[in-house]
């Protein structure tokens, strides 16, 4: 006669939000890899010719790397949730959390003050509808991390100490976003 | 923290006919379980199909009428684009996806599919992105289209279409990464969830591009059209990610089908499923081409010899590697056929023959991207295409039949589906097999009048036949489909089958699985069988 244990607990999904943020942050990169893939061509295609690009419009550069230094350290300060969350440090977890959301809120600030600083109508050259269209769509995916620093925030505080796996998959995501604006700010605000 | 909505929505019990119908309704339109959301999207994309094959006989109608015009000729360039667009987003895609969606949860012993309501909204921003597509066409929109506004209504159906594709790419792709019973390790997971994975990843790494190209796209032409050209250059921005091999990745499920059913029609275990892995693997080489940004990789062999080698190594890589997956999958099917007793089912029967005419299409379009046969320009890439599309529909009918008990609750009788997938072989070759001819010809692709060769008309009155009896194929899989015999819950394995959905009762129940299932090998059901072979994983 074979004797057996009863069936063990059912093991919990592996960490499906994990996942599902690195999938999510590997089509972030795709996706700003391709738009900065057909900038450069155009570019390419500008500068042949003998023109500068841009043509008329002076980038503030300052503002474009201090928007580099703070969406770095923006990951150190996501990081830092993690080391919280994990450790059931709900107190520093949010202060972590709430310093990323001003972080982020400062970047697209920085943002809007490039926009303001250049003053380049949209429909004016082609510079201008490739920087508004690559630039715009770091913002928004800027803005949908912050989405998820939100939801992170609410979740972690409101009582969930050990579901810390949300912080760490916005911590992830935010990895990727930044190494997704490093591209873009190595094209278009270095290269030019 | 799980993401698994396995809440078990009591039923809305409706006032009368009308109330039980909106009950039903609303139950499917808000629906979280993948079963559902699967075979809305499997449905939509086989009636799509139909639809498409039945603008693909117009438009042959128009070409074999040689000088005579039959459709409005100021939406011929409207009417090719549709048929092209909605064959891979509208057909293709979701016929492939909604498998996926609707099987690979229960083959790995999941509950549920990961975010389930993110694959739902999936399926409404696919179909609000394709309405708004068809919309644009109407109006005189998309790619060289005359109204401004309807051209960026086009792109911006794009933008909402691919979001819900890549949304519902990242939702199968975590189900398979992190849904998986205890012991069921990725080198037991089965076939189709494999392929389903390959396709997902392929999706992530392509259709991202593509939303940016549309971003750019949409933002310029709204804007005095500085960047690109007008309306114009929207098919050479786009033109890449609608056409192969971006389409092989894209039919990959259905490849997957088949080297799901080979093992179950012949009764035994795969001998060499790593080979299988690898060569699903290798067909996801293509969503690497799109990334290229290439259309066409062509190889000019009375050109200068230093260009061959480049060339010949990205024809190779991009076009040869998925051709030598298909082909390995389907060469396996030997290996699993010797010495097994032949059980020829309609799944076996409709998936070989779906991935034989996908790979027809796969050699085609190698030959196409000879520059010396003078092939690019012409119907040859556009047969290609419907070979590959009409192949991968094929399969996908095959896996839904196979299916179909745990889908529907339905058995589909065999002596009603066997007739056609004869009757799709015939459709395919029909609707493809005389453009490769005709573009030896020289009969130029998306052009409604030939003046050219003579004797191309018999060709196109081929292909108008083609299309007709594939629009017929779809609709009468569609009527078996529905009208299969009811099956007993407890007739839970009507094929034999290997794999762990076959465990449940016929339908299966919203949350699948009442217990996670232990696996302990690649055929989990194939172990329960006094007659089972030993284990080979």
């Amino acid at each position: 006669m074979t004797v057996a244990l009863p069936a063990g607990p059912a093991p919990a999904p592996r960490r499906q939000i994990f996942v599902g943020t690195t999938l999510a942050g590997v089509g972030i990169v795709m996706l700003i890899g391709g738009m900065s893939t057909l900038w450069l061509r155009v570019r390419d295609g500008v500068v042949s010719a003998g023109e500068r690009f841009p043509v008329d419009y002076i980038i503030p550069e300052v503002a474009t790397n201090v928007m580099l230094m703070t969406i770095g350290a923006l990951c150190l300060f996501a990081q830092w949730a993690v080391y919280s969350a994990r450790r059931g440090d709900r107190a520093h977890t949010g202060l972590a959390l709430g310093v990323v959301l001003v972080m982020g809120i400062a970047f697209i600030n920085a943002q809007a003050f490039v926009y303001s600083q250049m003053g380049m109508p949209l429909a004016e050259t082609s510079y201008a509808t490739l920087f508004y269209a690559l630039t715009g769509t770091m913002t928004a995916i800027v803005i949908g991390g912050l989405v998820l620093t939100v939801v992170a925030a609410f979740r972690s505080l409101g009582g969930r100490d050990r579901d810390f796996e949300i912080v760490s998959a916005h911590a992830l995501l935010w990895y990727f976003i930044a190494a997704a604006y490093a591209v873009v700010w190595f094209v278009v605000y270095v290269t030019k | 923290m799980t993401t698994i909505d396995s809440t078990t929505r009591p039923a809305v019990l409706g006032d009368g006919a009308i109330g039980s119908f909106s009950a039903a309704v609303a139950d499917w339109a808000t629906s979280t379980d993948h079963k559902k959301i699967g075979r809305l999207f499997a449905g939509c994309g086989l009636v799509s199909l139909a639809g498409y094959a039945v603008l693909g006989l117009l438009l042959a109608l128009e070409r074999a009428a040689a000088s005579e015009t039959v459709l409005p000729e100021n939406s011929l360039v409207q009417l090719f684009q549709a048929h092209r667009i909605g064959m891979i987003f509208d057909g293709l895609l979701p016929l492939t996806l909604g498998l996926a969606i609707a099987v690979v949860p229960m083959q790995l012993g999941a509950r549920s599919i990961a975010f389930a309501r993110l694959a739902l909204t999936s399926f409404y921003l696919w179909l609000g992105g394709i309405v708004l597509i068809g919309i644009s066409l109407i109006g005189n929109g998309g790619i060289n289209g005359g109204n401004a506004q309807m051209v960026d209504l086009f792109l911006a159906g794009h933008g909402l279409m691919l979001l819900g594709l890549i949304a519902a790419a990242v939702s199968v792709a975590t189900t398979v990464l992190t849904t998986r019973a205890p012991g069921m390790t990725m080198r037991r997971i089965p076939f189709l969830s494999w392929a389903a994975l390959v396709q997902a990843l392929g999706m992530l790494i392509a259709l991202p591009v593509m939303f940016g190209m549309v971003v750019y796209l949409f933002i310029d032409l709204r804007n005095a059209s500085l960047v690109f050209s007008g309306p114009d250059a929207i098919g050479d921005e786009l033109g890449a990610f609608l056409t192969q091999p971006l389409t092989f990745v894209f039919a990959l499920t259905a490849i997957g089908v088949l080297a799901e059913v080979a093992p179950v029609a012949f009764g035994r275990r795969h001998p060499l499923r790593q080979v299988v892995f690898a060569g699903l693997a290798l067909v996801g080489v293509g969503a690497f081409a799109s990334v290229a940004l290439r259309s066409t990789f062509s190889v000019d062999f009375g050109g200068a010899s230093e260009d061959i080698v480049p060339d010949l190594v990205l024809l190779g890589v991009f076009l040869g590697l998925p051709l030598l997956g298909a082909l390995i999958v389907l060469l396996l099917v030997g290996a699993v056929a010797r010495g097994a007793k032949p059980r020829l089912t309609s799944p076996l029967i409709f998936s070989t023959l779906g991935t034989l005419m996908i790979l027809v299409g796969m050699l085609g379009t190698v030959l196409h991207s000879v520059a010396d046969l003078e092939l690019v320009g012409t119907v040859f890439e556009e047969a290609a295409l419907v070979y590959v599309v009409y192949g991968a529909l094929l399969a996908g009918i095959g896996g839904l039949i196979h299916w179909s008990p745990k889908l529907s609750g339905r058995i589909v009788a065999e002596r009603k589906v066997l007739p056609l997938a004869g009757l799709g072989l015939i459709a395919t070759v029909l609707a493809s097999f005389p453009h490769y001819i005709a573009g030896f010809l020289g009969q130029p692709a998306a052009a409604g009048v030939y003046s050219g060769v003579d004797g191309a008309g018999i060709w196109n009155t081929a292909v108008l036949a083609g299309h007709g009896l594939m629009a017929l194929t779809v609709l009468a899989s569609i009527v078996a489909m529905v009208t299969g015999e009811r099956a007993e819950p407890s007739q839970t394995n009507h094929w034999c089958a290997h794999t762990l959905e076959w465990t449940l009762p016929s339908p299966a129940p919203a949350d699948n699985f009442a217990a996670l299932p232990t696996v302990t090998s690649a055929e989990p059901e194939l172990d329960q069988t006094p007659m089972s072979e030993g284990s080979n994983s």
